[in-house]
């Protein structure tokens, strides 16, 4: 009751000063919707960046050979050749929860033929799970099988840029016969095209075939460049890099005074050095906001401050007909209150608002969450306090009677 | 024997100021019975001020006792003697004193947003009723500015009156109006008066002082003459009696 009585006093004083209510309000108003669309912005561009990443297949993991210093000189990681398929086995062995795909890769470099056209790419030899770990789509036709892979067929999926360029005229390409490195190959599958990958490189240029194929005709060797691997979830993507490490070590019969002679990498981790970058700009961007809202704060409490002042007499005529000190002080506070929080409201519209607009017109993305808008909104309900506390303060140990007769 | 709503009993005020001490006053005793119209007067430094502030419970006496309708206000804390204002005194200043931008209701509500033991509905009808008493019920939406010198003081006289005060203290209520308005001014209290309110009337005009039924004169800090009004004037008539000269 009396608090809603405080609520009505206060209410009643700002209505007497609409404009500098609002005006007042305006530093809050500017503050809490910067903070909003920056954080709106700088969280959208984050996730864009995170999603155009996962689409690599955010749960991968690649592993690749390293160098472990056997006689003291280093060697290029491809060049080494200690990745081999009985790791494979190993880690299959463990039919670990964390794991759900597992594909070597195999790759070499060359020229596809097709009658008069040539096109110089690289033909990657996996297994059936590499579509999934990759997350690829088959657009036309059929991934070779498990029975391809044991029996060294000669089949190959091609990827878009592969096909545009052996075949011109848009004809269908399943069924057809290309040749890579005089190694005849029938196209079974045609793979969606999935353009440049952030790092520019072209994911359609690809002919995949089965690994045992590859190692066989192709490059005649038994050991692998690299190992992909998917984790069932982004989650378990930590503990299957654990066990993946455990596995090849004993494959490889490491002691544990040995290093690795190998490296497994998660796509999480570069996804989190990526969108680190992005964090920094948004916490940069919020922390400029921020001082806005701080800026508008200091406005209420100078506005509070010559309110005060200016309403010396009103205060002494409240406590002279029976208001207390703290009856004043909550009057006082509960003003700045509701000056900071109906900013904040106005604030949060305008944020969300503005955000939409630069979406609209920048074509930029923006992802707004609900934090910001509840941060922003508990730090206005504390900025009116903080700052509206001293003025009000003052105001409720005013003298009666000097109040009064203040001119 | 009648009610005594003010008993003072040998009542001191000093101010230290620096290493002076300034008595402003100096041991006054007087009692004032419900349903009395009395007028304090007295020339500038009598201490005329410093008494109000005390009869008025915003400030205390140094020496000597105040008893408010049976309270001793020097016990009190600020607090308390917030709430004894809010439920005992009835405030009319020369200045009126009134919320700018605030409607005459509003105005006259303003008292009883501080007595929590009010409803809001309780609140509307009594300001509504303070408001009628004072004949301006037909303007209560008004904001002061809308409003004369004389019908914004029967404003501030309604929100004197609308926590049921035991004594409505002036503070030279009549000092920012001319002559007729005064009268009408005194013509209302003497009315209100008549209804049994106690009125304690602080002002230096002799000519004001001549409507009510006591009169205590202070001079330097203590009582110079206490004395009944015998022919109390009738302001009423006085209003009628004025020369129409006045009236333009």
């Amino acid at each position: 009751m009396a608090i809603l009585n405080l609520l009505r006093i206060a209410f009643l004083a700002l209505q007497r000063n609409k404009l500098r209510a609002f005006l007042t309000m305006l530093g809050i108003i500017i503050g809490v919707a910067s903070v909003i669309a920056m954080m709106a912005i700088g969280e959208g561009s984050k996730q864009s960046i995170r999603s155009s990443l996962s689409g690599m297949g955010s749960n991968m993991i690649t592993i690749m050979p390293q160098s472990n210093e056997p006689g003291g000189v280093r060697l290029q990681g491809s060049s080494i050749q200690t990745l081999k398929m009985e790791d494979i086995t190993a880690i299959k062995k463990l039919q670990s929860e964390n794991i759900n795909g597992l594909s070597p890769v195999v790759s070499t470099s060359g020229q596809a033929i097709k009658g008069a056209y040539n096109w110089p790419t690289t033909i990657t030899g996996v297994s059936t799970d590499y579509l999934n770990i990759r997350q690829l789509k088959l657009k036309d036709g059929i991934l070779f099988s498990e029975r391809d892979v044991k029996s060294f067929a000669k089949v190959c999926v091609l990827g878009q840029t592969v096909i545009d360029n052996l075949f011109p005229d848009g004809s269908n390409p399943i069924g057809q016969i290309i040749r890579f490195k005089s190694i005849p190959f029938q196209v079974i599958g045609v793979l969606e095209a999935k353009g440049q990958s952030n790092f520019g490189q072209d994911q359609d240029d690809i002919v995949l075939a089965p690994y045992t194929t590859v190692q066989k005709r192709i490059t005649a060797t038994n050991y692998l460049q690299s190992i992909y691997a998917s984790a069932t979830t982004e989650a378990s993507s930590d503990a299957a890099t654990v066990e993946i490490t455990k596995a090849i070590r004993e494959s490889h019969r490491l002691t544990a005074a040995e290093s690795d002679d190998f490296q497994v990498r998660t796509q999480a981790e570069l996804i989190n050095t990526i969108s680190a970058t992005s964090s920094m700009l948004t916490v940069l961007l919020t922390v400029i906001a921020g001082i806005s809202l701080f800026i508008g704060g200091i406005g209420i409490m100078n506005i509070m401050y010559v309110s005060v002042t200016e309403r010396t007499r009103e205060i002494g005529l409240r406590m002279s007909i029976g208001a207390r000190g703290q009856d004043v002080l909550m009057q006082f506070l509960i003003e700045a209150i509701l000056i900071s929080i109906t900013g904040g409201v106005i604030g949060v519209v305008l944020g969300i608002a503005s955000a939409y607009l630069v979406s609209f017109l920048l074509n930029w993305p923006i992802m707004i969450s609900e934090s910001s808008i509840i941060i922003s909104f508990i730090v206005c309900a504390i900025t009116g306090i903080f700052f509206g506390y001293y003025p009000a303060k003052k105001a409720s140990n005013l003298d009666p009677i000097d109040a009064l007769r203040y001119e | 024997m009648e009610q005594k709503i003010l008993d003072i009993r040998d009542l001191k005020r000093e101010f230290v100021m620096g290493d002076q001490t300034v008595r402003a006053l100096k041991g006054i005793t007087f009692d004032i019975k419900a349903g009395e119209f009395v007028t304090i007067m007295g020339s500038s430094g009598s201490g005329k001020t410093t008494l109000l502030n005390i009869l008025g419970c915003l400030d205390k006496p140094t020496e000597g006792s105040y008893h408010l309708d049976g309270v001793d206000v020097k016990s009190l804390d600020r607090d308390e003697l917030a709430g004894l204002r809010n439920t005992k005194i009835g405030f009319v200043f020369q200045a009126y004193n009134l919320l700018p931008r605030t409607s005459a209701l509003e105005n006259v509500e303003l008292p009883l947003f501080y007595n929590k033991t009010i409803s809001a509905d309780e609140r509307h009808k009594r300001a509504i009723k303070s408001l009628e008493s004072v004949k301006l019920a037909e303007r209560s939406d008004h904001t002061p500015s809308q409003l004369s010198g004389g019908q914004q003081q029967r404003v501030a006289i309604a929100r004197a009156l609308v926590n049921h005060p035991v004594m409505i203290l002036a503070d030279e209520a009549t000092g920012n109006l001319d002559t007729r308005t005064s009268y009408e001014i005194m013509a209302l209290m003497q009315e209100l008066n008549a209804e049994g309110k106690t009125i304690v009337f602080v002002t230096h005009e002799p000519d004001i002082a001549s409507f009510s039924t006591r009169t205590i004169m202070l001079r330097d800090g203590k009582i110079q003459k206490d004395s009944i009004n015998t022919n109390q004037r009738s302001a009423k008539e006085a209003l009628a009696n004025l020369p129409e000269s006045d009236d333009y």
